[in-house]
């Protein structure tokens, strides 16, 4: 239990220290090195202790189940593998921490790096430390995240925004494909968990899956770790500051690819298709990574590519397909971190003292920097591979290996120890190029600085690292052998085989390989060294493939050249060709499941039919036409129109016993009517004119139109007649019916449906009420009418002009005492209206009625006396607060659904009970009923609100918006 | 009846869609209301139509030979949404008309 909780921290701190560290004050470059320096300190110590049981061959897991239905769980499980990479980045992370505090200068973000920083350690953590594929992956994706911002760190310079961009482009493609191969390891196997993933190889082999799984996952790990054709984004990303360079991309994030192919080698390793991808992929990335990095002018251009090779190298023992191979690969990813991080942090010394990293610049500078050169130089050496450096012992696994090795055709097999050959010699050849180019020759001149010895602490890093390196090459059994031991046994278990961990095994071919790869790269070197002094930048043939260029312009046409095309042959901001197209897509979507059954109609027995119903609709129909015709010149008659068909649906309801939808019809139908007028006063008349709908385009576009109207029509009209003749389906209704008296306490189903069973819907439902009238009111406060309709009306004009000539009258009276008579009737049906919104609500959980249609029914009686009496007249007796109708309606819902928490039971649990009422008796009450009271006042200020902000607009003074600019960029 | 109401359907289907595809800002809007009337009564007719009988339970009453409740509820939340969304539809295009000087739906008029 112990050990678990540790883990949990291990992964845990580094995010919270993250957080910390971005809270710190610009300038604490001290506190954010030692926060992010103690941090990984105790991740070094946490895996020190945890490490007892993980030698002894024991797996510490923690596992918290997330959504287990779908097989994902938190969980974290450390083996000796996971346990070297844990160590790897703590460790390396502790001396970055310590580097940086120097590295960065004073005016640096330094809050900004460390939070970063310590994220991607956390990130990198929860990757190795992963027991789920899927949580891998998460993890995956948040170092290719935290590597973009650590590498577009200095984003004001393009080389960084530019190198950031593509590094993550190329990484997070590759984790998306990652993804993939995951899910389709998740399908076979019939789970994530890497422990049932990992007993399940067998399974996956022979699976018909097995190739896209393959390389689906060689993909995210290709990327990763950048192998050819995917490693182009590796140097690009040089541009992060050295210590980010350091960390990242060379001692752990890159190793991430390589992490989980030895990870999944057990279950995907041992067929051909293995050997050739990944042992090909490898080969090719050694040789060419060398031969580049040979050719690179930029210190860390040169690591980068030999990172590249390196890289390769590890992948290529890994396709080898042996267990002797995957001890050499393992030790490599060790032996090489230490060298190649502090081989960064030399380069970073000479460019913060130096000011350039170019080496056709730098030279001489063992002279001004003895110690730092001779670090660098036993840490290139280590690179190089010379004897009793910790870059020897494992060049000789991988020679011993490339001799051994059974290969699917045997001339590769034949071939395999020259290529291992020539790309020590090119190894041999970039070293001496980094020492001899920036240490030896004449003093330097010209340079931007004055180099000298960086300060002490900032050399520590690569003191420590160099010592390591020294002390594995001359006593590698001693220093690495058990963390080696347990992190090879946690792959290969049972199958791990002997092998001698020792410097000196006799004089044999791989001693002699060793020779010639000396040997051959001091030559290449010399032979080269007049051309490296004055060529530029990359190597000869290939410098004009550029990666990034090639990548670049994939980019270009796929996110820019090729959407613009499509968007101007597909796109149009005219809503008249996008609505056309959304009407005949559901023509289709709606014909084309029909097309093989037809619509023929049902065998269900046709109600009888009813002239009365039938002449209803024939004005009905006849009303929907005549707005459809009217609608574009007469406005008013439209409308009126528009009313007769809602009406006649309105009967419809009342026919087909639904008396709770025909009030509510009839209700809106009355709202929507006065909306629509208080509208109309600010629409400026449409004239009619002859040349405007005349034109063929014109005539063409309309007989579309109608196509499409009439196809419509008809098809849907076919649909419910086929649908309403065949027998109902079994449906919840019966449960409805069967418990709303039980359960809900009402007679009225469909009150009950909406205030209890299907109550959250409803909350819903007002809760948008509620948003589309504040709406409405927030657009009208701006609200700019048309200049044309600011006028007063002409009837108003007329009338004012009328008292303005009589004596006896003053200005506004005649239009205060327009219809005086109804407007003195209306105001006597404010009580007896109320009286029926009450009436309507009360029964309504037993009888047509309810919320809804008694809140609708106050808000009629209120507009009634607007409409009536106008604005000024009703507001300076009546003050309506609208928004605290709805604040009241929303809040009262809310907390009658909060309620049932209180009595234990989910939200919005209706609750029924009896309340002793003087006069009244023992009256049953639901707690619905306060819910539809919630609703009730909801609807009642909605409404008023929208409607009062309308109808305000003809009190406010209206400016008239500026005249339109005359047009001047033409 | 059922032909009834299925050839309503179509009549405001028909009538509903062909304003929609209009060019004017009040054409779509009394288009998109016919249109709400026609969905409503699709989704009421889903239930299947029964004359008489009202979903109230009466004491005695069969509960077999009730009407179907669900399309209902369903329906009377949508006419009180359908009235919202008018409502802030109308408000645009006021808004529309008053900054673009023209109730074409694309705001400005077209080129030819």
């Amino acid at each position: 239990m112990a050990s678990a909780s540790l883990l949990v921290l291990l992964v845990a701190l580094p995010f919270v220290g993250s957080v910390v560290a971005a809270l710190l004050p610009a300038n604490a470059r001290n506190a954010e090195a030692w926060l992010a320096g103690l941090l990984a300190l105790a991740g070094v110590v946490v895996a020190a202790l945890l490490y007892p049981a993980v030698a002894a061959s024991a797996v510490v897991r923690v596992e918290q189940a997330w959504m287990p239905e779908l097989g994902l769980a938190f969980s974290l499980r450390l083996d000796g593998f996971a346990w070297l990479f844990v160590l790897l980045v703590t460790g390396i992370g502790m001396l970055v921490a310590l580097y940086a505090r120097y590295y960065l200068s004073a005016q640096d973000p330094v809050p900004r790096f460390y939070a970063f920083l310590l994220a991607f350690m956390g990130s990198m953590l929860g990757l190795v430390l992963s027991g789920n594929l899927i949580q891998l992956v998460f993890f995956w994706e948040l170092t290719s995240l935290f590597s973009f911002l650590l590498v577009g760190y200095w984003h004001h310079s393009a080389a960084a925004r530019d190198g950031a961009r593509l590094a993550l482009t190329v990484t997070a493609l590759g984790g998306l494909a990652l993804f993939g191969g995951v899910m389709l390891v998740g399908h076979i196997v019939g789970s994530y968990d890497l422990d049932l993933v990992l007993a399940a190889g067998d399974r996956i082999r022979t699976h018909p899956l097995y190739v896209p799984v393959l390389v689906l996952i060689l993909l995210g790990a290709f990327t990763k770790s950048a192998q050819f054709p995917f490693h182009f984004w590796l140097p690009q990303a040089m541009a992060a500051p050295t210590p980010a360079s350091a960390y990242l991309h060379s001692a752990t994030m890159v190793k991430a690819g390589v992490f989980l192919l030895a990870r999944l080698w057990p279950v995907l390793a041992g067929t051909d298709i293995w050997f050739w991808l990944v042992g090909g992929t490898g080969l090719v990335t050694l040789l060419l990574g060398g031969w580049c990095a040979i050719f690179q002018q930029d210190l860390k251009g040169l690591l980068a590519y030999s990172t590249i090779s390196n890289l390769g190298l590890i992948t290529l023992l890994l396709g080898l397909d042996s267990p002797l191979a995957m001890v050499a690969a393992v030790f490599h990813v060790m032996n090489h971190a230490t060298f190649k991080a502090s081989l960064f942090m030399a380069a970073g010394i000479i460019d913060h003292e130096a000011g350039t990293r170019d080496i056709r610049r730098l030279s001489g500078l063992y002279r001004l920097m003895p110690v730092t050169a001779t670090l660098a130089m036993v840490a290139c050496a280590a690179m190089a591979g010379v004897p009793l450096l910790n870059g020897f012992i494992s060049k000789e696994m991988f020679f011993t290996e490339a001799i051994l090795a059974t290969t699917p055709l045997p001339l590769l097999g034949e071939l395999l120890p020259y290529a291992a050959t020539l790309a020590a010699m090119f190894a041999v050849a970039y070293s001496l190029r980094f020492i001899h180019g920036a240490f030896f020759g004449p003093p330097p001149t010209d340079l931007p600085r004055t180099p000298h010895e960086p300060p002490r602490w900032m050399r520590f890093p690569v003191e420590l690292l160099v010592l390591v390196c020294l002390l594995v090459g001359i006593l590698p059994a001693l220093m690495l052998g058990s963390i080696l031991d347990t992190a090879v046994r946690a792959i290969l278990g049972a199958s791990t085989p002997a092998y001698d961990l020792a410097v000196w095994h006799g004089f044999n071919l791989a001693v002699l390989m060793s020779v010639i790869a000396l040997v051959g790269g001091v030559a290449i070197y010399i032979g080269l060294q007049r051309y490296l002094a004055t060529a530029p930048n990359g190597p000869p043939l290939l410098r004009a493939l550029s990666g990034p260029r090639i990548f670049e312009r994939i980019v270009v046409a796929l996110s820019w050249r090729w959407a613009r095309a499509l968007e101007t042959l597909l796109g149009t901001r005219r809503l008249q060709p996008q609505l056309r197209a959304l009407a005949g897509t559901a023509i289709l979507a709606a014909a084309l499941p029909l097309a093989g059954h037809g619509l023929a109609g049902g065998a269900r027995a046709a109600t009888a039919l009813d002239p009365a119903l039938a002449l209803v609709w024939l004005v009905g129909g006849a009303c929907a036409l005549g707005a459809a015709w009217q609608a574009k010149y007469h406005r008013l008659a439209a409308l009126i129109l528009m009313g007769g068909a809602g009406v006649a649906t309105c009967l419809t309801f009342v026919w087909f016993s639904a008396p709770d939808l025909a009030l509510t019809q009839l209700l809106v139908e009355v709202v929507t009517t006065v909306l629509m007028l208080l509208g109309l006063r600010w629409l400026p008349k449409r004239i009619a004119r002859d040349d405007e709908s005349t034109t063929l385009p014109a005539r063409l576009r309309r007989g579309a139109d109608l196509l499409v109207a009439l196809v419509a029509g008809a098809g849907v009209a076919a649909l419910a007649y086929a649908a309403m003749t065949r027998p109902s389906p079994d449906s919840i209704a019966r449960f409805f019916t069967e418990q709303a008296l039980p359960a809900g306490g009402g007679r009225n189903v469909v009150n009950v449906i909406l205030v209890d069973f299907r109550g959250f819907d409803t909350l819903g439902e007002i809760s948008v009420l509620a948003v589309v009238a504040i709406t409405v009111y927030a657009l009208l406060r701006r609200f700019r009418p048309a200049p044309e309709s600011i006028e007063v009306p002409e009837q108003q004009r007329v009338q004012n002009a009328f008292d303005e000539v009589r004596p006896d009258r003053s200005h506004g009276d005649s239009v205060a005492e327009y219809l005086l008579v109804p407007a003195v009737l209306m105001r006597l049906t404010f009580p007896p209206m109320l009286a029926v919104a009450l009436f309507l609500f009360l029964r309504g959980h037993d009888l047509p009625g309810g919320g809804f249609i008694a809140g609708l029914t106050v808000a009629i009686a209120l507009i009634v006396q607007y409409m009536a009496n106008g604005t000024r007249w009703v507001e300076a007796r009546l003050r309506i607060h609208p928004l605290r109708w709805m604040a009241l309606g929303l809040l009262l819902a809310v907390l009658t659904g909060a309620g049932a928490w209180l009595a234990g039971h989910p939200f919005l649990t209706s609750h029924m009970f009896h309340l002793d009422l003087p006069g009244l008796g023992r009256v049953p009450l639901a707690s619905a009923l306060f819910f539809d009271l919630g609703v009730f006042a909801l609807v009642v200020g909605a409404t008023a609100l929208i409607l009062i902000a309308l109808a305000h607009q003809s009190v406010r003074s209206h400016r008239a918006p500026r005249a339109p600019q005359p047009a001047t960029d033409a | 009846m059922e032909i009834l109401v299925a050839l309503a359907i179509g009549v405001l289907v028909g009538s509903g869609v062909w304003l929609m595809l209009r060019p004017r800002t009040f054409q779509v809007i009394v288009g998109l209301s016919l249109l709400s009337y026609a969905v409503n009564l699709f989704i009421f007719a889903m239930g299947r139509l029964s004359v008489a009988a009202a979903p109230v339970l009466d004491a005695g009453a069969d509960a077999a030979q009730l009407a179907d409740p669900v399309p209902q509820s369903l329906v009377l939340t949508a006419i009180v949404i359908g009235f919202a969304t008018t409502a802030l539809f109308l408000v645009v295009l006021l808004a529309s008309r008053g900054l673009a000087g023209t109730d074409h739906v694309d705001g400005r008029e077209p080129h030819a």
